[in-house]
């Protein structure tokens, strides 16, 4: 047998062990699924995007404005729909809080 | 030592195979353990690619011909440099490459977004495994580097055109940005098949896209630069099926680069998204069936080959996996933005979209018509260069134009009067330059002349938009001008690397439009102290001098330089004659003014026995502006995708839940 064929049979040992490594290292854990988002994640997630998203162009808007990029004109003209959608992401970031305030004190209390 | 290289690549089919079949049984089952083993067989992969790389260029290194791939592709002769970058001179060492790249940038993906998109990477990683199965299967059973003879005193030598500086780094590059695609793609794929659609795919992917985009850019100039020094015919592209396929997928992902900031600013255009990164990704893979199978002729295909058929088989199962997905996942993929004004930033951008994507299916309808019309009529019809300068016309010259108009739009809605306001300064500008080239005779060339015009307006409007952005900041902050520019540009590093980039393309196409439109050549047959004359120089034919190279008796016909009343020195042009390959390469000679971006450069078509040679000479103008264009467009690049340390906390917080709030275990 050559050494080649060797180092290929080690290469071979060494990538099993890599691979069965998550199974060697944890033989009985207590769980073994997935992290999985909950509905409330997904759309707090979903708010929290749209709230980045809002305050971003509000920003953007602003330094275009001001950069002399933007009419008077035409910032007038989005500026007010702009404050209201981010308005709107953060009074939706808030109510998903509250919710999840009154299910874990609902929790605490059942518990 | 073919063994262990063939072992390795046997592990890597194997590991790959693991990652999809595994991985894909972990995602579905949701199993934490089966999905992090899958996930290090990917990152195994890649070290075991390695190991088969690195047998390979040892092979070629120890001259070790009885590898049929090396004693194919190399000689005793031949320098190192060459004998390394034959490599992937041929078919089976490019599709190792292929791998290489591959299971390289999925270790280093899957690797990176292995806490902010936990969950995504564990869909990505069997999309990326069962596209490394693909190459793997391909290496082992198809077309091996590792396959043996009996070891012949010396080897086959590497084709001439390939013996060049540039041939050691273009096909790596090229290969970077094709493979690079695959990144995307596979979390594009991931997110659909884990019904997520919101934007960490795009997050998880933004650099690697950008990445994948300017090595492939940087790819084409390099090889674009190799073909005016080598291949000898006094141009840079042919629109040669392979070149198009390189240029198709790199447009794909333009449009995607700009359609992807609509959805992260606005949440639109979900569905044409993952559309657009899939046909990027599809794109690339028939370039490399384009490059590969021999199905085209190109003087880039220098194998025919039996992998055709697996390739397009391949390519087929992509294209209706992503079909699937996407079609599936549309309700999911559905928003309620709409589009409230036809003139806004986004619409702009929805513009620039469709003449990128027109053009780009265009040349794909050029490239394959050969293929088509065989399949048709038995008859392979090539569609020539008028076809693809037409619309590399009537689609280049108006995105050429929205790289000024876009990125100065309002978001949403702007009106007429503002955009006028806006761009009177930069229009006005471009149009007295478009009435100064006029009285200086450009003219001639209309679209030439539009190129210029429309260039002038859109640098006037990059220009103007440093100005304004640095004023604005130091009313605001009091900084001096340097560092209120300094912060201004690092604080807004996409908007102001993309500017960089548009500046690069502006130069780009000054440089084509100089050196296709306003060129000059002339050509005759010289004996010695003979001259001949063109646009302004004078070439006179001193002497034939030959001299022994490394591996090739190299032939130059020597010409005094001179223009006016200037010498200008000498330029040699002849041909290398390759002893061991058997063949003769065109050496061009190159005379580069760096003030004007001017080109002299002389082809020596023909040398006679008798002494005379034939020559043909262009003067380019501007033709240096096109590698210029190079350095600025990866200077652009680099700004656009430098870390912000801002942006990856407002990240990290807002991906909080998904990775880090509900503990997992170690990432081994």
């Amino acid at each position: 047998m050559s050494v080649w064929l060797l180092l290929g049979a080690a290469l071979v040992v060494a990538v099993v062990v890599v691979v069965a490594l998550p199974f060697l290292r944890e033989p009985a854990p207590e769980s073994d699924s997935l992290l999985e988002l909950g509905a409330a994640e997904r759309e707090r997630l979903a708010a929290e995007e749209e709230r980045d998203r809002a305050l971003s162009a509000l920003r953007e808007l602003e330094a275009d404005h001001r950069a002399g990029r933007i009419s008077d004109d035409d910032y007038r003209g989005v500026v007010g729909v702009l404050r209201r959608d981010a308005a709107e992401a953060l009074r939706a970031l808030d109510r998903l809080d509250a919710g999840r305030e009154g299910t874990s004190a609902g929790s605490a209390k059942s518990a | 030592m073919a063994e262990l290289g063939r072992a390795a690549l046997l592990v890597t089919l194997g590991l790959s195979l693991y990652a999809l079949v595994a991985g894909g049984a972990a995602a579905a089952l949701g199993r934490r353990r089966l999905a992090l083993s899958a996930r290090n067989a990917l990152l195994a992969s890649f070290f075991s690619t390695l190991v088969a790389a690195c047998v390979l260029v040892a092979g070629f290194v120890r001259d070790d011909f009885s590898l049929a791939y090396v004693a194919g592709h190399s000689s005793r002769a031949l320098p190192l440099q060459y004998k390394i970058s034959a490599f992937w001179g041929g078919q089976e060492g490019s599709l190792l490459l292929w791998l290489l790249v591959l299971t390289a940038y999925s270790a280093l993906a899957v690797w990176f977004a292995r806490r902010r998109a936990r969950d995504l990477v564990v869909w990505v990683t069997p999309v990326l495994g069962g596209i490394a199965v693909g190459f793997a299967w391909l290496l082992v059973a198809v077309s091996s580097p590792f396959d043996t003879i009996a070891a012949p005193a010396d080897g086959a030598g590497l084709n001439p055109s390939l013996q060049n500086p540039y041939m050691v780094i273009h096909p790596v590059f090229l290969y970077l940005g094709y493979v690079g695609l695959a990144v995307p793609f596979a979390f594009a794929m991931g997110a659909l098949l884990a019904r997520r659609t919101d934007e960490r795919w795009i997050v998880a992917t933004r650099r690697w896209t950008i990445v994948a985009w300017t090595t492939l850019g940087v790819g084409q100039l390099l090889g674009a630069h190799w073909a005016y020094q080598e291949v000898g015919w006094g141009g840079y592209y042919a629109w040669d099926p392979v070149e198009n396929a390189a240029l198709m997928p790199w447009l794909a992902a333009t449009a995607f680069l700009h359609s992807v900031m609509i959805q992260e600013k606005r949440g639109m255009l979900r569905v044409w998204n993952v559309t657009l990164v899939s046909l990027a990704f599809c794109l690339s893979l028939f370039g490399t069936f384009l490059t590969r199978s021999g199905v085209v002729s190109s003087i880039h295909s220098f194998t025919q080959s039996s992998i055709g058929p697996w390739f397009l088989g391949f390519i087929v199962i992509t294209v209706v996996f992503s079909a699937a997905m996407i079609w599936l996942r549309l309700p999911q993929l559905r928003t309620t933005a709409r589009l409230e004004s036809l003139v806004s930033r986004e619409a702009t951008f929805l513009y620039n979209n469709l003449l990128l994507v027109a053009l780009c299916l265009t040349i794909l309808w050029g490239t394959a018509w050969p293929m088509v019309s065989e399949a048709v009529r038995g008859e392979a019809v090539v569609v020539g260069r008028p076809y693809y300068d037409f619309f590399l016309r009537i689609f280049g010259l108006p995105l050429l134009l929205l790289m000024g108009i876009g990125p100065l739009v309002a978001w949403r809605r702007a009106s007429l009067g503002g955009l006028l306001r806006v761009f009177a300064w930069p229009a006005g500008f471009a149009l007295a330059t478009g009435v100064l080239l006029i009285g200086l005779g450009a003219g001639s060339s209309i679209p030439g002349l539009i190129a210029y015009t429309f260039s002038v307006f859109v640098l006037a409007t990059i220009a103007l938009e440093f100005v304004r952005g640095t004023t604005a900041r130091r009313a605001l902050t009091g900084e001096g001008v340097a560092t209120s520019f300094g912060r201004l540009v690092a604080r807004n590093r996409r908007r102001y690397g993309g500017y960089v980039v548009h500046a690069s393309v502006v130069l780009l196409a000054i440089g084509i439009a100089g050196s296709s439109a306003y060129d000059s050549v002339v050509e005759g047959r010289l004996a010695r102290g003979d001259s001949l004359g063109v646009g302004g120089y004078t070439l006179t034919y001193r002497e034939l001098t030959e001299r022994d190279g490394p591996n090739a008796t190299e032939i130059r016909a020597v010409l005094d330089v001179r223009r006016g009343g200037d010498e200008l020195g000498t330029l040699a042009a002849g041909k290398n004659a390759y002893s061991v390959e058997q063949q003769v390469s065109n050496e061009v000679g190159i005379r580069s003014d760096l003030l004007t971006g001017e080109d002299l450069f002389v082809i020596a078509e023909q040398v006679n026995e008798d002494g005379t040679v034939f020559f043909r000479v262009f003067v380019k103008p501007l033709v240096n502006l096109i590698w210029l264009a190079g350095l600025v467009f990866v200077l652009g690049s680099v700004i656009a995708l430098w870390p912000d340390a801002r942006e990856e906390r407002r990240l990290a917080t807002r991906y909080a839940p998904v990775g880090e709030t509900r503990d997992t275990p170690a990432t081994t």
